[in-house]
């Protein structure tokens, strides 16, 4: 009965995500941000490559260099997500919605459908640019998108992006709030996940961390760059990433099911 | 017809809703009335199904909230004014309400023209005034042409001009035949609007009644009575076996459950002159007020005593009151 008005609950979910002035910013942000950045690197990554030791050319990998800039790029797509969700209990939004749709299940899914299904398209135009501009600056390095298993890791950067919005939006639901969330998720990304990946000591379990899972989708030459290597693929990587948003999602569903709102 | 049963909420060692079992009859407005605190506006929570009861159920026409399809053609409602996203438009915050229980997009306007909005439908609705807020609040609430409305304190805040109009508003909503359950913590307002009354405190069923029947079992009604052969009266009176009590600031008497008609015929028989001849009536806010003040009294003297007053079969009778409100009744007495 409540199935046949789930595409009402999506066109609902739109109307919110679309109305607000914070969608644009953030997502403009991670495109421009993403790219603009990875696009600095290429840069300088072409102008010393004569600079570059045997081994290092060897290792290198440009379609993971087009990226690096969603180090920080990506911290705007958390703050789409949890701002997509938190916003509902900042602004007092969250009684009237649930008033409109009791249904926790229908409510919740029906959000992070819309806001996930956004954040990877822009995800994907976001990997795609930084791609292809990357390429085009990186010059005599740089790969065609025809090249093995290319495809996968630019399609990967849309697909790790739209990951990590979902992932803050059950964090968000978890903390029922923007402010915690946010205080929460840009250290542990942007600085906690890349210390602990990087100090050999911890690495052993950062690698498991969904940030660190999740990126290795994007790399075409196996331990490229950063010189690390895994105990899992490049989708096995992608999988625990899912595994982790899954679980935070059901969290964030579970607190919403139990909590009064 | 919405049916609480046994409705109860416990936050932590606090009880804000305690065994709580009425009905809101259709086609009337009901007031649901208590001091500010009594558990009015966790009540309406569980009854759109925000807050999860510690017991007890909630069924609108048989259903819980949860089960309604497309709930805001049943019921629409006003909790507080704040509650849409202040970076949205009223047009657009009405709108993805709309989408979401597939109301046509046209009702959005014309609620808004309803609400008095419309110039404002393009404006964000964080620079709303409270009463503009009020307004976004009740045009949602009839976005979906329910036959239920709930209006938690509507007119809390607002200026008199805004009070009239939702009075007015609610009269008319309540001429078109809808139901309608709206709470207050005052009974003033509430005599204007409500056919129907349920009295709650502490979380607890005090009264559950016609505002006919409240007001009159619960106004004290007396004569007043003024003569300048005042011993003479009293005389009279406590011949005809009437109890009458002296008032020394204004000199006169007054005469609990007699009417005047007998009063004044039984002066003239005896041809006593009367200045003042007067039915009198208590207003209903002091009648509410005692019998939410009993509750307190009731409950610092008799924590966790059997909640005799809260069943639905045996709704509290204020007849059964006098006793516990003898003691306010006094201290009102003594502080005049």
């Amino acid at each position: 009965m409540t199935v046949s008005s789930f595409p009402g609950i999506l066109n609902s979910e739109w109307t919110k995500i679309r109305t607000v002035a914070s969608t644009t910013w953030t997502l403009a942000s991670a495109l421009v941000v993403t790219v603009g950045s990875s696009a600095a690197l290429c840069a300088v990554v072409s102008a010393t490559l004569d600079d570059m030791t045997p081994q290092e050319r060897l290792t290198f990998d440009p379609t993971m260099a087009s990226f690096v800039g969603m180090t920080f790029g990506q911290l705007a797509m958390i703050v789409f997500g949890v701002l997509v969700v938190g916003t509902e209990y900042s602004s007092g939004m969250i009684r009237t919605s649930l008033a409109a749709v009791p249904r926790r299940v229908s409510f919740f899914f029906g959000k992070l459908t819309v806001a996930t299904a956004l954040a990877l398209v822009v995800g994907l135009a976001t990997s795609f640019l930084s791609f292809f501009l990357g390429q085009v600056i990186l010059g005599d390095a740089s790969v065609g998108i025809g090249g093995d298993n290319v495809l996968r890791a630019v399609i990967g950067g849309g697909l790790y992006m739209a990951m990590i919005a979902l992932f803050s939006m059950g964090v968000a639901a978890i903390l029922r709030g923007s402010v915690l969330a946010i205080c929460m998720l840009i250290p542990f990304f942007l600085v906690i996940s890349n210390i602990l990946g990087g100090v050999p000591a911890t690495r052993k379990w950062a690698q498991y961390l969904p940030d660190q899972a999740g990126a290795k989708i994007m790399q075409v030459v196996p331990g490229g760059m950063d010189g690390s290597t895994t105990t899992y693929g490049p989708w096995g990587g992608f999988g625990i990433m899912v595994l982790w948003t899954a679980a935070v999602v059901l969290g964030g569903y579970l607190v919403l099911k139990k909590r009064d709102a | 017809m919405i049916e609480l049963e046994g409705l109860t909420k416990r936050f932590g060692a606090k009880t804000a809703v305690d065994h709580l079992s009425f009905q809101v009859r259709p086609g009337v407005v009901t007031g649901f009335l208590g001091p500010n605190g009594a558990g009015k506006s966790t009540t309406m929570r569980m009854m759109l199904d925000l807050d999860n009861p510690t017991s007890g159920t909630v069924r609108i026409d048989g259903k819980h909230y949860r089960e309604l399809p497309e709930p805001l053609k049943y019921i629409g409602a006003l909790l507080d004014a704040k509650s849409m996203h202040g970076g949205r438009t009223a047009y657009n915050n009405l709108l993805c309400l709309a989408q979401s229980n597939r109301i046509p997009e046209r009702r959005v306007a014309e609620v808004l023209d309803l609400v008095g909005l419309t110039a404002v439908a393009k404006k964000k609705s964080k620079g709303f005034s409270l009463g503009m807020g009020q307004r976004l609040g009740i045009a949602s609430a009839l976005l979906g042409d329910p036959e239920i409305l709930m209006f938690d304190e509507p007119v809390n805040g607002l200026d008199p001009e805004g009070i009239l109009w939702i009075r007015n508003l609610m009269k008319g909503l309540a001429s078109e035949g809808r139901t309608i359950f709206v709470s207050s913590h005052l009974m003033s307002e509430m005599a204007l609007t409500a056919q129907h009354l349920v009295v709650i405190g502490q979380g607890r069923l005090l009264a559950d009644l016609s505002m006919a029947d409240f007001i009159q079992q619960n106004s004290r009604s007396y004569v007043r009575l003024r003569s300048p052969q005042q011993e003479r009266l009293k005389d009279v009176l406590h011949e005809a076996g009437i109890s009458a009590v002296s008032v020394p600031a204004t000199g006169a008497l007054e005469i609990d459950g007699v009417e005047s008609e007998r009063l004044g015929e039984l002066a003239a028989q005896h041809q006593i002159v009367l200045h003042e001849l007067s039915p009198q009536r208590a207003s209903l806010e002091e009648a509410f007020m005692r019998m939410t003040a009993d509750s307190v009294e009731y409950h610092a003297h008799a924590p966790g005593a059997p909640g005799a007053v809260g069943s639905a079969d045996n709704p509290a009778r204020p007849a059964d009151v006098p006793a516990w409100g003898a003691g306010f009744e006094a201290k009102r007495k003594g502080g005049e």
